[in-house]
């Protein structure tokens, strides 16, 4: 990301520049309305910023057209307020798949293994509208990865759950970052979550990048006072 | 009084012995508004969809316009259509006027504008939602637009049965346009203006009734898709 500027009635997000890398699980942290949230939906191509660039791979994703939905199309998101169809639990897991003209049997074959990774076998045929915040949650994300993209983002995906679905989720998470190496950003604001999860982390805090390092160097030897305040949670805000 | 009373004893006869003329009238009247209802779904769906999806702030005055419309007295409704139907009307070389197809005309401007209206209403609820979280899992925009349909389905039935409730129900475009003629341009509710006046209740009331029953099937449909909200 080069010289990023998002603007509502104000400015809420700037990013100079900043380097994802393959195969890497960041964390997101930083207090709310910092533009966390709008830092993922400019990644996934869905808010485009007021000026800057992204580039993928070194190149420069173009404002709209067919190549920008194939880069679109190699990313994923679950959002902070999870959207489930109203339609059945399988037909929600099949939807990416479905975007891209799998076939059947692969479609299948696929959904079959998801949903038993998630403990939902059971539920496939279900409403997924009326189930649990934890089975939700357990969906989207298994929605998400179906069509295995490169970079999955994850929009605080344990808020409000109980600690055992926020077990589970984490342990999804870095399975599926070392099985299928997908990279990961996931954004949260319990920073216990990033240390437990991330390799690296990236503090935001009102639309800047304060500072982004080793898990381990942020929590243990921020470089910034800003960054010491928050993860040792003495910041005013 | 006791000719009311007859009258409906008659009426109940002609339903029963499924009387020709009544017939005639009923089928009319559910082809022209049925075909009125299909061409404002096509209409009205995808143009409710699409405003539904606009940022309010962008789409203000066309939502005054489209709420206005649909409460828009039918005659009013009539009278613009046969001026521009009549045969001094820029429209009138089609010979419209006084044919099923005016009639349909005049509903299906009645009905567009609820259908759209409602849709509307109802894909704002969370259409945004829907477009993101389909466009994050790798929609296209046609593939985006469908699943917004889709999860709207609930509020956009309503809008098409609202819609259908108030054209078939309605008397003052109809009688305009379509003039009323005899198995022609005859439907419920003008046969029942035209029955009352000549003092034949039977037929009246007997159509009377089928309005009735209808109105209750789509009032009480309307109720339990609001009451339940998950069916289907
Ligand atoms: N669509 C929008 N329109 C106007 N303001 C917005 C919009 N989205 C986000 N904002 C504003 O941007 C700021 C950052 O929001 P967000 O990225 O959601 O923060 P976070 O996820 O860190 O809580 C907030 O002040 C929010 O009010
Ligand atoms: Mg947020």
């Amino acid at each position: 990301m080069k010289g990023i500027r998002k603007v509502y009635d104000r400015e809420v997000l700037r990013v100079d520049n900043l380097a994802l890398r393959k195969g890497q699980i960041y964390g997101v942290i930083g207090p709310s309305g910092a533009g966390k949230s709008t830092f993922l939906r400019i990644i996934n191509l869905l808010t485009s910023p007021d000026s800057g660039s992204i580039l993928i791979h070194g190149k420069e994703v173009p404002r709209n057209g067919a190549e920008r939905l194939a880069l679109q199309r190699r990313m994923s998101m679950v959002f902070q307020k999870t959207l489930l169809f109203r339609d059945t639990v399988w037909n929600n897991v099949a939807y990416g798949l479905r975007a891209r003209g799998f076939d059947r049997t692969e479609i299948g074959r696929r959904v079959r293994e998801l949903l038993e990774q998630v403990g939902m076998t059971d539920l496939s045929l279900q409403r997924a509208d009326t189930l649990s915040g934890g089975e939700a949650q357990r969906v989207a994300i298994a929605r998400a990865v179906a069509f295995e993209p490169e970079l999955l983002l994850l929009d605080e995906p344990t808020a409000n759950l109980d600690p055992c679905n926020i077990e589970m989720i984490e342990n999804m998470v870095v399975k599926l970052n070392s099985s299928k190496s997908i990279t990961v950003v996931v954004v949260t604001h319990n920073i216990f979550q990033a240390h437990r999860i991330a390799r690296e982390v990236i503090f935001i805090n009102q639309g800047n990048i304060v500072e982004m390092g080793e898990t381990e160097q942020i929590f243990s030897a921020p470089r910034e006072e800003l960054t010491r305040a928050y993860v040792e949670g003495r910041m005013i805000y | 009084m006791s000719s009311l009373f007859e009258g409906i004893i008659e009426a109940f006869r002609l339903i029963i012995s499924l009387d020709p003329d009544l017939l005639q009238i009923v089928f009319l009247s559910l082809r022209i508004s049925g075909t009125a209802l299909i061409i404002g779904s096509i209409l009205g769906i995808p143009l409710g969809t699409y405003l539904g999806l606009k940022p309010e702030k962008k789409t203000r005055l066309i939502n005054k316009v489209i709420f206005t419309l649909m409460g828009t007295p039918p005659v009013v409704v009539g009278l613009i259509i046969y001026l521009l139907i009549s045969r001094m009307g820029p429209l009138g070389v089609l010979g419209l006027l006084y044919t099923p197809w005016a009639m349909i005309l005049a509903q299906v401007s009645l009905a567009t504008p609820i259908i759209a209206g409602l849709t509307m209403v109802g894909v704002r609820a969370k259409g945004s939602e829907v477009v993101e979280t389909a466009r994050s899992l790798g929609a296209g925009p046609g593939l985006a637009a469908w699943t917004v349909v889709r999860e709207s389905r609930i509020a956009i039935l309503g809008a098409v049965i609202t819609g259908f409730g108030r054209i078939i129900a309605e008397v003052g475009a109809v009688m305009i346009v379509g003039g009323n003629i005899a198995g022609k341009t005859r439907v419920m509710t003008t046969a029942i203006v035209l029955e009352t006046r000549r003092g034949n209740f039977e037929l009246a009331i007997g159509l009377g009734l089928i309005l009735l029953i209808l109105a209750f099937f789509v009032n009480s449909f309307l109720y339990n898709i609001q009451r339940g909200d998950s069916g289907n």
